[in-house]
């Protein structure tokens, strides 16, 4: 690990100064940042330390109806409010199938927001790549690459975001809060990550000193919570990072499907919001063809970037196998392997798994 | 910045001049407070050999920089037991054979600990072997460790029972 300097403001405003500067970071509990610096893919002359500002650690509960939730608030803490899981179940689902209990237990909802789209050449410093170091190349373009993207993935990088958490958080339009140089913006959570294109090094709006503060759920989006689900495939049933996984949350009246809401992780540089297939269910009956028919549109666009052709019918077949979990309806209890399609099935876990 | 902190460790303040913000809470612990008993086995967050509780809750103390953590309350394997008298974890280990090399035990251990204060498996098998995902052990004493942890929180629900009885 290189060295660095050290900071620990006690105001936001003093530690949007201080990462501000060239080469700065933020630094929450690091979970994913000192495992980076330690691989010398991150070099940071400084680290500004934000776990001590006050007042970004708090669960709130908006008049709208919808939540607040600070960027310092614990990834299993948010999980296991009672609350929040009851409000949006898939998205507490989701949280409680990434990483590991010690890793949820010190990572931070902000944190998690901003964890790198990476994969295993980005990783190994021997290998070439146009996100660690811009313009030497993409060494999993013609690699090792069954695992890469589908979909929004360019010549320059085929890396896919990992991050569980933000895939029903962009279904069900999460909305980040930000201070920064210039005061106080608002971005939609899907509107924050860039695609690759030329400059995969560029992964988020943010601009130096940017800070999250906050992340928005609106209480339109608890509308969902009674038929909403978050599946997850994966090469282990723990502890391992989505394969292919979707998100899908529905509003049901007399089986008609009012409202839809469908996100997939694993496939893309980004949480990719499946729009098109949102409004082939529109309107829809709770039928398999219905689903089928929403999964294709959702892949319409893919293109596999290696050795994965399959993730794209595997992502059709996880599209309708999660739309059927949520038409049967949000389970009482999060099921013991969290969005695993092995969880056993029984009376407090409704939905069938085998279809 | 100054980079003196002190951590409550095992129920005994430290004081410590970590002179380096490199420094990780595993290395610190292993390093200059001579406490070996936590293992580094990835350095890299995968294996859980290098689990503690930091103020009460399981972490990787290799992906935790000390200075981060001033003021903390740690509690490491060599804390668990009182004398001469285990932990019920640490008994509950050596009745089910949880453990062959030796070298994840610590880690196991602790995260046993931390899965049991968080009160989410409950006496569910799978339950408690997905919250002990975060451990790995390359001898495969998954089955033994599974038994331990079954064995501590059938105890402890038969404790409660008796207690509100």
């Amino acid at each position: 690990m290189n060295s660095f300097d050290y900071v620990r403001p006690t105001t936001i405003s003093d530690a949007i100064a201080a990462a501000a500067a060239p080469g700065a970071a933020y630094l929450a509990s690091g979970t994913n940042l000192l495992d980076l610096m330690k691989g010398g893919i991150s070099r940071p002359n400084r680290l500004v330390d934000v776990t001590r500002l006050p007042g970004l650690d708090r669960i709130e509960h908006l008049a709208d109806g919808g939540i607040r939730i600070g960027a310092l608030v614990g990834n299993a803490d948010l999980a296991h409010d009672p609350d929040f899981a009851k409000s949006y179940p898939a998205v507490a689902e989701a949280l409680l199938s990434g990483a590991s209990a010690q890793l949820r237990n010190a990572a931070t909802v902000g944190g998690n927001l901003l964890q790198r789209t990476r994969c295993g050449y980005f990783y190994d410093t021997a290998s070439a790549c146009n996100k660690r170091q811009p313009g030497t190349g993409c060494d999993a373009r013609h690699g090792d690459n069954r695992l890469h993207a589908v979909l929004g993935w360019s010549e320059a990088c085929i890396a896919t975001h990992p991050s569980d958490f933000c895939v029903p958080l962009v279904a069900l339009d999460a909305v980040v809060e930000i201070e920064g140089r210039n005061g106080r913006r608002e971005v939609a959570l899907e509107a924050l990550y860039c695609l690759p294109g030329d400059t995969p090094e560029r992964e988020s709006e943010l601009e130096p000193g940017d800070l999250i503060v906050a992340l928005r759920l609106s209480g339109e989006a608890r509308g969902f919570a009674a038929h909403a689900r978050y599946l997850k495939v994966r090469e282990r049933t723990s502890y391992a990072f989505a394969v292919v996984s979707a998100a899908a949350g529905l509003r049901i009246e007399q089986g008609t499907i009012r409202d839809a809401r469908l996100a997939l992780g694993g496939v893309a540089p980004k949480p990719w919001r499946a729009r098109s297939a949102e409004k082939i269910l529109i309107g829809s009956k709770l039928d398999p063809a219905s689903f089928r028919h929403a999964a294709k549109a959702a892949l319409a666009d893919a293109k596999p970037s290696g050795d994965n052709l399959f993730k794209i019918e595997l992502a059709q077949r996880i599209i309708v196998r999660a739309l059927t979990l949520a038409a049967a309806g949000t389970p009482q209890r999060i099921a013991a392997l969290p969005a695993s399609p092995f969880s056993s099935v029984s009376r407090t876990d409704s939905g069938a798994i085998y279809d | 910045m100054n980079l003196s902190i002190s951590l409550t460790v095992n129920g005994v303040r430290r004081d410590v001049e970590l002179g380096d913000p490199r420094v990780t809470l595993l290395d610190l612990l292993r390093e200059r407070l001579d406490l070996p008993g936590t293992k580094k086995g990835c350095d890299r967050g995968q294996c859980g050999a290098c689990t503690v509780l930091l103020d009460g809750r399981r972490i990787n103390s290799c992906l935790a920089l000390a200075v981060s953590h001033d003021g903390a309350d740690i509690l490491t394997i060599e804390g668990v037991a009182r004398g001469d008298q285990l932990h019920p974890v640490q008994a509950a280990f050596i009745a089910h054979d949880g453990f062959q090399c030796g070298f994840c035990t610590p880690g196991q251990i602790m995260s046993a600990i931390g899965l049991i204060h968080e009160g989410q498996a409950g006496d569910d098998p799978e339950r408690i072997r997905e919250g002990m995902s975060g451990n790995l052990c390359r001898c495969g004493a998954y089955a033994g460790i599974t038994d331990a942890v079954l064995e501590v929180q059938q105890g402890l629900a038969e404790a409660d029972q008796r207690r509100s009885a």
